[in-house]
C-alpha cells in the first residue's frame, strides 16, 4: 500500500482508535468495571467482534452516508475525518456530550458546501430522525427485556450464584453482539468518508476467500478501533462500570442487549432486505451514538421503575448535542478546506 | 472446550451452593438441638444427656465456622457475585452470630448450672420455642434471598413476629422471678438465664433487619 495513502487514511484510524478507546466501554463496561469479565478476555472479543461486523456489515451505514454526500478525493476525505475528530476531541475537551457519528455528518455536509456538491436533505433529515429515535428505541427495547427477563428469572428461582454464572456468560455473548453491531453500525464514521475515494484494490486471500476494497478499508478501521480498545478503553470500562454499578449485573445486560439490537436495527442490511422483501417498512441504516443508546436503554428502566433520578439536564445536554456537533464539525471541515484550497492555489 | 469451561463455570457455583445450603442447614440443626438440650437441662439438669447436645453444638457452630470461612474465600477468590459479596458476607457473619448466642447460652447452662425452680419452667419453654422459631424462619428468609428473593419479607415478618414473643415471654418471666420470694442473687442469676435466651431472639432481629436492606438492594 501506498504511504501516502497510508498516510492520508490516518484521519479515519485516529477516529476509530478514539471510537475503540471510548465506545468500548458501553460494552464491556459492566462486565469489566464489576470485574465480572477480566479487562483481557473483554478486549479480545470485542476486538474480534467489532473488525468482523465492520468487515461483514459495514456497508449498509457508509452507503447512506455515501448517499449524503460522495467525498470523491482522498485528501478531502482526510480533511473530513480530521474535522470530526478535532470536534469529537474539542467537544469532549469542553465536557459537553459528543458522538463521532454526528461530527462525521456535519464534516460531509462541511465538504458538500465547500465542493458545491447538494446535500440530499431527505437523507439528512433520515439521519437526524435516527439519531433521536435511536434513544428512544434503546429505551423502549430495554422497557420490552425488562418485562420478558425479570419475571422470568423470578419464575426460574435461579440460586444468586447461579444466576451470577448465567449474567456473566449472558454479559459475554451481549458485548459480543454488542461489539458487531458496534463495528457494523460505526465503521461508516471511521472509513465511510474514504469510501468513495477508496483507492484499494480486491485482495484474494489465497484459495480461501476474497476481500474487496471497501472491505479491506473497514478491515483497516476495525484493527484501529481494536487497538483503542487494547491501547485506552480499560480506564474508561472501569468508569462506567462505576458509574453503572447502581444497576444490578441484569439490569446492566438488558442495557447492553438494548444498545446492541437498536445499533444493529440500525446496520443490518439483511433485516432491511427481509422487511422490504415482506412489505414493511424499513429501518433507515444510519450510524448512530453508541453512548446515547445507552443513555436511552438506562432511561427506559428508569422510565419503569417510576421515572425517579432521571436527570433531564442531561437529556437536554444529548439534544443540544444533535445540533451542535454536526454544526462544529461542519465549520471545522468548510474551513480547513478552504485554507487548504488557499494554500495550495 | 468451551463447553467444559461453561459446565466447570456452573459446577464451582454448585459446589458453592451446596455449602452455603450446608451451612443454613447446620443453623437451622443447631435451634433444635439448642432446644431439646435446654428442654433437657429444665427437664433433669446437667445430665450427660445434656452435655452431649451442648457438644454437639459447639461442633455444628465449629463446622458453620469452617463453612463460612471457605465461602468467603471463594466468593473473593473466585470474583463471583461482586455486587451482593459484602451483603452475603455480612449475611453470614451475623448469622453466626446468632449460632454462637445459642452457643453462649448452652455453656452458661453448663458452667454455671443454675438451679431453676418448677414454676419457671413453662416461661423458660416459652421463651426457647419463640427464640427457636424465629432462628427457624430467619433460616427460612435467608435460603429465600439465595432462591427467592420475592419471599424473603414474609419470611422476616415471622421472625419479627417470634421476636416479639420472645421479647413478651421474657418480661413475664422476669417478672415471676422478681416477684418470688427467693434471694435476690438467685433472682439475678435466673434473670441472666432469661437475658442468654432472649438474646437469640434479639439476634435473629438484627439480621432480619440487615437482610431485608439487602433483599431491596437485590431487587431489579
Amino acid at each position: 500500500m501506498d504511504v501516502m495513502v497510508l498516510l492520508l487514511l490516518t484521519g479515519g484510524l485516529f477516529l476509530g482508535w478514539s471510537l475503540g478507546a471510548n465506545d468500548a466501554a458501553n460494552v464491556f463496561g459492566t462486565a469489566v468495571g464489576t470485574r465480572m469479565v477480566s479487562f483481557t478476555k473483554a478486549a479480545m472479543i470485542c476486538s474480534v467482534f467489532v473488525i468482523l461486523g465492520a468487515v461483514i456489515s459495514g456497508a449498509g451505514t457508509s452507503n447512506t452516508l455515501g448517499k449524503l454526500g460522495a467525498i470523491d478525493t482522498l485528501s478531502a476525505s482526510f480533511v473530513a475525518a480530521i474535522a470530526a475528530a478535532l470536534t469529537v476531541y474539542v467537544m469532549t475537551h469542553l465536557g459537553l456530550p459528543v458522538s463521532t457519528s454526528q461530527a462525521i455528518v456535519g464534516a460531509i455536509v462541511g465538504w458538500n458546501l465547500h465542493s458545491g456538491s447538494p446535500t440530499d436533505v431527505s437523507v439528512l433529515i433520515k439521519i437526524v430522525g435516527t439519531w433521536i429515535a435511536c434513544p428512544i428505541l434503546a429505551g423502549l427495547v430495554a422497557m420490552i427485556l425488562y418485562k420478558v427477563t425479570v419475571p422470568s428469572l423470578r419464575l426460574a428461582r435461579l440460586h444468586l450464584l447461579h444466576l451470577d454464572a448465567l449474567t456473566r456468560l449472558a454479559l459475554i455473548i451481549a458485548g459480543a453482539f454488542g461489539a458487531y453491531s458496534l463495528g457494523a453500525n460505526n465503521i461508516a464514521n471511521v472509513m465511510g468518508v474514504f469510501v468513495a475515494a477508496n483507492p484499494l484494490e480486491a485482495l484474494d486471500v489465497g484459495r480461501l476467500f476474497s476481500l474487496s476494497g471497501i472491505q479491506q478499508l473497514f478491515l483497516l478501521g476495525g484493527l484501529a478501533i481494536a487497538l483503542g480498545v487494547f491501547t485506552y478503553s480499560k480506564k474508561v470500562m472501569l468508569t462506567v462500570g462505576a458509574d453503572l454499578m447502581p444497576l444490578s449485573p441484569v439490569a446492566a445486560w438488558i442495557v447492553v442487549m438494548s444498545h446492541s439490537i437498536v445499533l444493529f436495527l440500525f446496520a443490518s442490511q439483511g433485516l432491511e432486505a427481509l422487511l422490504a422483501r415482506s412489505g414493511l417498512p424499513t429501518i433507515p441504516l444510519v450510524p448512530v451514538s453508541s453512548t446515547q443508546a445507552v443513555v436511552g436503554a438506562m432511561l427506559g428502566l428508569a422510565i419503569l421503575k417510576g421515572g425517579g433520578g432521571i436527570n433531564f439536564g442531561v437529556l437536554v445536554r444529548i439534544a443540544s448535542g444533535w445540533v451542535t456537533t454536526p454544526f462544529i464539525a461542519l465549520v471545522i471541515c468548510f474551513a480547513s478546506l478552504s485554507v487548504l484550497r488557499n494554500f495550495f492555489e | 472446550m468451551f463447553m467444559k469451561k461453561k459446565l466447570s463455570l456452573f459446577s464451582k457455583s454448585r459446589a458453592l451452593e451446596a455449602e452455603i445450603e450446608e451451612f443454613l442447614q447446620k443453623l437451622s440443626d443447631s435451634a433444635l438441638t439448642f432446644q431439646s438440650a435446654v428442654a433437657a437441662y429444665l427437664r433433669d439438669g446437667a445430665t450427660n444427656e445434656f452435655e452431649l447436645m451442648v457438644q454437639q453444638l459447639g461442633e455444628l457452630e465449629s463446622r458453620d465456622d469452617a463453612l463460612r470461612r471457605s465461602i468467603e474465600t471463594q466468593l473473593y477468590r473466585q470474583t463471583l457475585i461482586p455486587e451482593s459479596r459484602g451483603d452475603v458476607l455480612g449475611l453470614l457473619e451475623t448469622l453466626d452470630q446468632v449460632h454462637g448466642l445459642m452457643e453462649a447460652g448452652l455453656y452458661a447452662l453448663s458452667i454455671e448450672k443454675p438451679l431453676i425452680p418448677e414454676p419457671f419452667v413453662p416461661h423458660f419453654q416459652d421463651l426457647v420455642e419463640a427464640c427457636v422459631h424465629s432462628v427457624d424462619h430467619l433460616v427460612l428468609a435467608s435460603r429465600a434471598f439465595f432462591t427467592n428473593i420475592d419471599e424473603v419479607s414474609e419470611h422476616l415478618q415471622r421472625v419479627m413476629h417470634f421476636e416479639k414473643e420472645a421479647d413478651k415471654a421474657g418480661t413475664i418471666l422476669k417478672r415471676a422471678i422478681f416477684e418470688s420470694d427467693l434471694d435476690l442473687a438467685r433472682k439475678m442469676h435466673l434473670k441472666s438465664f432469661a437475658e442468654y435466651i432472649d438474646d437469640v431472639a434479639d439476634g435473629t432481629e438484627d439480621v432480619a433487619d440487615r437482610l431485608s436492606i439487602y433483599a431491596i438492594k437485590r431487587a431489579i
